[in-house]
């Protein structure tokens, strides 16, 4: 079968039941996004299905069908960030860092929708991606200036690039 | 400024860590130098200038031989080498390095003595100086009990400071200058006309120079990185998901394991039908290894998916089978036969209980608890060419080598450890477990790099968890504060579990049963600290802050209802009770900076807790408001001493990880057994901290303590006493047990 991940398009030959998680990972060594639960319950694994943050260890392969994928790597990469990335390195939020793409997934995805959260719909939004080492104050920190630069990149002249620069669409 | 004596061009590679004669226990052995691991693998155009530092013409490689678990060691430790050979870190790169002896953390053991880590005592001192030889002796490369930053703080200034010199050196004798006229700025040597060599022009004719017998470091009021907040070398790439953690290791040709061993922990294997697994999709092969069945597959959830269709017939546990008898084998601890310890007996204990009007007393409960970092335990190994390579996320590095050697028999120089960044360990990474299983898989797989990955739910049900334990405590109390204690804590032994995994005998009384408890700096004329000893085979190991994660909780819920029970404000009395300064001094950080005393909002209560935890004194309130019968966390404050903060920001960071994960845990970490395995499977059951519950968290660092010390652990204990003293304040009920959940509500 064929899926579209970072405006790319893959054939892969795996078990249709196979979680998309581990097609991405084993199969096209995009390894961004993390492997913690397998249930869902951890969020490491997300990755954007047409710009809505999902847990990918839970996602049949099968079921992605046309869906346009993004994970982590489609965002920005360590020289051409993306304003969420870049707000997560000014804050210094990342420790172990191995959540750190689920919740800047899930952090871009309600950015994309609403650039102006609320300290409630931060809680709400990031409730489901679990931290380990306790990075939940810079995390909010972080989301909180990259929603002010991306309401100032909304308001300039040219205000094209948004949150989820790089998403393929 | 800080001289250090003679240096040979042997020993600078070790710092200062030299013992002043009359030791015969290993004197000779320990007089032998190690050789600097990194010149068996050097290119000609080369110089390994010390074990710290690589310098070819690529450019600067600082090795930091500590593992990186997300407490920002890697920066850290690289700042340190930095600072004194004159380069930022951006000129630099910074690598784990090899798994070898010369690594030996010495820092890590001074926990181990009876003597308070705020002791300066001779007595003190020269048992601390003595653990650096059995340190050497075991060559233990080993990252853990916040020692990194002690252990490396003059080491790895050394290495800097006397590759600087030998720079120097070799610029003033291209020049034909004398040292005196040469200056060194952002990784060059400039003479006083401005002409300009940098290190790696240098690099190959200062590797055959020797350093100065004696070389001065520089004062901190010069240092241009220590001391200031640094950016942390490896977030840029965690922030884009091009981070490599263990799990996230690429081969040629590589396969992919996973693995079901025995539930019951430590228990045989009697047989295993596999036939189900053999043909499904993906399956390479099925192989028995210990007490365990793995399967090899094409891809990981292949093998997830196949190892969970193998029946087994498995052995019994030799522990007790639930919790319940574990929580009764320590209720029955506390006599005298199960004496472990009594470090500290001072005055009149029974006495002075005898003849009290009024003695208070309780007893106080935590559970086991699972280290659950968030990447799930995992390993890569590869047998090829005579040679073995393993990557794998360690804190033991040469113990991995050890374990190689022992299930291939090669030589330790065939054996390669790449050590990766860990996604989490809080103790878990200690062990040798999933490196032992993943090399036994690539020695059935000859030729082919295997990568072993656990499921969540074999990692939760097989840790070595944090201990059961109990305490309990009689008191009396004045209208000052405390006149006497007696404090009795009873659990099992870290050290003994643990140690013997690895091979090392740990003989006496294990430290960590009493850890915290016995060496809090408060002054009470009658104060008696017993240990006692629970003796079961279940496997425990140290869970971040060790035996100071329960017995912070038994101490300061103590010293609360101590307070409480003459009215006493509990800031107040134990800043009175302080007998070491910088204590009381982040006891009034945190009574400032959360406006301790002031009216909150209707609701609202404060709590306090105090631990002196790997040397570092640590103070935090925590602040919470009952919402319909529920408890919400509002705002946490912590003040705490490192003597001298290398990275203020990092600092920070590490206090607020470990807040949160001693408030985790504290409302909700509960590990339970029942038919001799682990019940609770994944983080649906073993519940952790979620965004909302986390409180905003102010932090204080303070510089009074005598030297410098790590941070990754201390930020722990006092979390959970200083919520169950909130909740006591806001309701009157005083919790015994942990998690609180049990108790009381949480929103």
């Amino acid at each position: 079968m064929k899926i579209n991940v970072n405006g790319q398009s893959h054939e892969v030959d795996v078990a249709p039941e196979m979680p998309l998680l581990w097609v991405l990972r084993d199969e096209l060594n995009i390894k961004g996004p993390k492997f913690g639960c397998g249930i869902a319950q951890c969020r490491a694994c997300t990755v954007h299905l047409n710009g809505q943050p999902i847990p990918s260890c839970s996602l049949p392969v099968s079921a992605v069908g046309d869906g346009k994928i993004t994970t982590i790597e489609g965002l920005g990469s360590p020289d051409a960030m993306s304003v969420v990335q870049a707000a997560w390195v000014e804050h210094q939020v990342a420790q172990c860092g191995y959540c750190q793409p689920g919740q800047i997934m899930t952090a871009t995805a309600l950015l994309s929708s609403n650039s102006n959260p609320s300290d409630d719909e931060i809680d709400t939004a990031m409730s489901a991606n679990l931290c380990r080492c306790g990075t939940y104050p810079r995390i909010r920190a972080a989301i909180k200036t990259a929603a002010s630069n991306i309401r100032e990149i909304e308001l300039s002249p040219t205000g094209a690039t948004t949150a989820s620069e790089g998403e393929s669409t | 400024m800080s001289k250090l004596g003679t240096i040979t061009r042997r020993t600078f590679l070790f710092g200062s860590v030299a013992i002043a004669g009359g030791l015969g226990f290993g004197f000779y052995k320990y007089k032998q130098p190690i050789d600097n691991p990194l010149n068996s693998d050097l290119a000609d155009d080369s110089s390994a200038l010390t074990p710290y530092l690589l310098i070819d013409q690529s450019g600067i490689s600082i090795i930091v031989p500590r593992a990186e678990m997300g407490q920002g060691v890697q920066t850290t430790l690289a700042a340190l080498v930095a600072e004194e050979l004159d380069v930022t870190l951006e000129q630099v790169s910074v690598i784990h390095g090899p798994a070898s002896a010369a690594y030996f953390n010495a820092a890590v053991l001074e926990e181990a003595f009876p003597f308070s880590s705020i002791d300066t005592g001779a007595m003190a001192n020269g048992m601390r100086n003595f653990v650096h030889v059995p340190a050497k002796l075991l060559g233990l490369q080993i990252t853990g009990g916040s020692s990194s930053v002690a252990d490396a703080y003059e080491k790895m200034r050394v290495s800097g400071a006397a590759a600087r010199n030998v720079l120097v050196k070799a610029a003033a004798q291209q020049l034909g200058v004398s040292t005196n006229s040469l200056r060194t700025e952002n990784g060059s040597v400039i003479s006083s006309n401005g002409e300009t060599l940098s290190y790696l022009q240098l690099a190959t004719s200062a590797a055959a120079i020797g350093p100065d017998s004696e070389l001065q470091l520089k004062p901190k009021s010069a240092w241009k990185i220590l001391g200031k907040s640094q950016n942390r070398i490896d977030i840029p790439a965690k922030s884009t998901g091009t981070a490599e953690f263990g799990i996230d290791v690429d081969l040629p040709n590589m396969v992919y394991a996973s693995i079901r061993v025995n539930p019951s922990l430590g228990a045989a294997m009697n047989s295993y039908d596999a036939s189900k697994a053999q043909g499904m999709r993906g399956v390479k092969k099925v192989v028995a290894i210990d007490n365990g069945v793995a399967v090899i597959a094409s891809n990981t959830w292949y093998a997830f998916k196949a190892v969970n269709t193998i029946e087994f017939d498995w052995a019994t546990a030799d522990y007790p089978l639930d919790t319940a008898a574990h929580l009764k084998a320590v209720e029955d601890s506390f006599t005298s036969d199960n004496q472990d310890s009594q470090f500290r007996d001072d005055g009149d204990v029974e006495k002075a209980l005898e003849n009290a009007d009024q003695v208070i007393s309780a007893e106080y409960k935590v559970p086991y608890l699972a280290h659950a970092p968030l990447e799930p335990m995992n390993a890569t190994a590869w047998l090829h060419d005579g040679k073995l390579e393993v990557w794998a996320g360690t804190q033991i590095p040469t113990q991995a080598v050890k374990e190689a050697v022992k299930i291939t028999g090669l030589e330790p120089i065939n054996i390669k450890i790449h050590t990766t960044l860990m996604g989490g360990s809080f103790g878990r990474r200690l062990e040798m477990d999933y490196i032992i299983q993943a090399i036994k898989v690539a020695v059935e797989m000859p030729g082919t790099p295997v990568k072993l990955t656990w499921t969540r739910e074999e990692d939760m049900t097989h840790d070595n968890y944090r201990p059961i334990g109990m305490a309990r405590f009689k008191a009396v109390v004045s209208d000052k504060g405390p006149t006497a204690i007696d404090f009795q804590l009873a659990g099992a032994s870290v050290n003994a579990s643990q140690m013997g995994r690895l091979g090392i005998p740990a003989a006496g009384p294990d430290i960590t049963i009493v850890q915290a408890a016995w060496d809090q700096p408060y002054g009470v004329e009658h104060f008696r600290v017993t240990g006692y000893r629970v003796k079961n085979d279940f496997p425990i190991s140290s869970w971040r802050s060790v035996g100071a994660s329960q017995n912070g909780f038994f101490h300061e819920s103590m010293m609360d209802e101590i307070a409480h029970s003459q009215s006493l404000d509990p800031m107040q009395m134990r800043i009175d009770s302080m007998t070491h300064e910088p204590s009381r001094k982040v006891l009034e950080a945190v009574a400032e900076i959360s406006g301790w005393g002031t009216d909150l909002a209707e609701g609202h209560a404060r709590g306090v807790a105090f631990s002196l935890s790997f040397g570092v004194p640590a103070a935090e309130v925590i602040e919470i408001a009952i919402i319909d019968g529920k408890v919400k966390i509002v705002n946490a404050f912590a003040a705490v001493d490192v003597g001298t903060a290398m990275d203020p920001r990092n600092v920070e960071a590490q206090v607020m990880g470990g807040l949160n994960f001693g408030l985790a845990a504290a409302i909700m970490g509960d590990i339970n057994i029942n038919d001799g395995q682990i019940q609770e499977t994944n983080f649906h059951q073993y519940r952790s901290m979620r965004f909302y519950q986390a409180p905003a968290i102010k932090v204080r660092v303070l510089e009074n303590g005598d030297r410098v010390r790590g941070i990754g652990e201390p930020g722990t204990p006092p979390a959970a006493p200083a919520l169950a003293n909130a909740i006591f304040a806001a309701t009157g009920q005083r919790i015994r047990e942990l998690p609180l959940s049990k108790h009381i509500g949480f929103i």
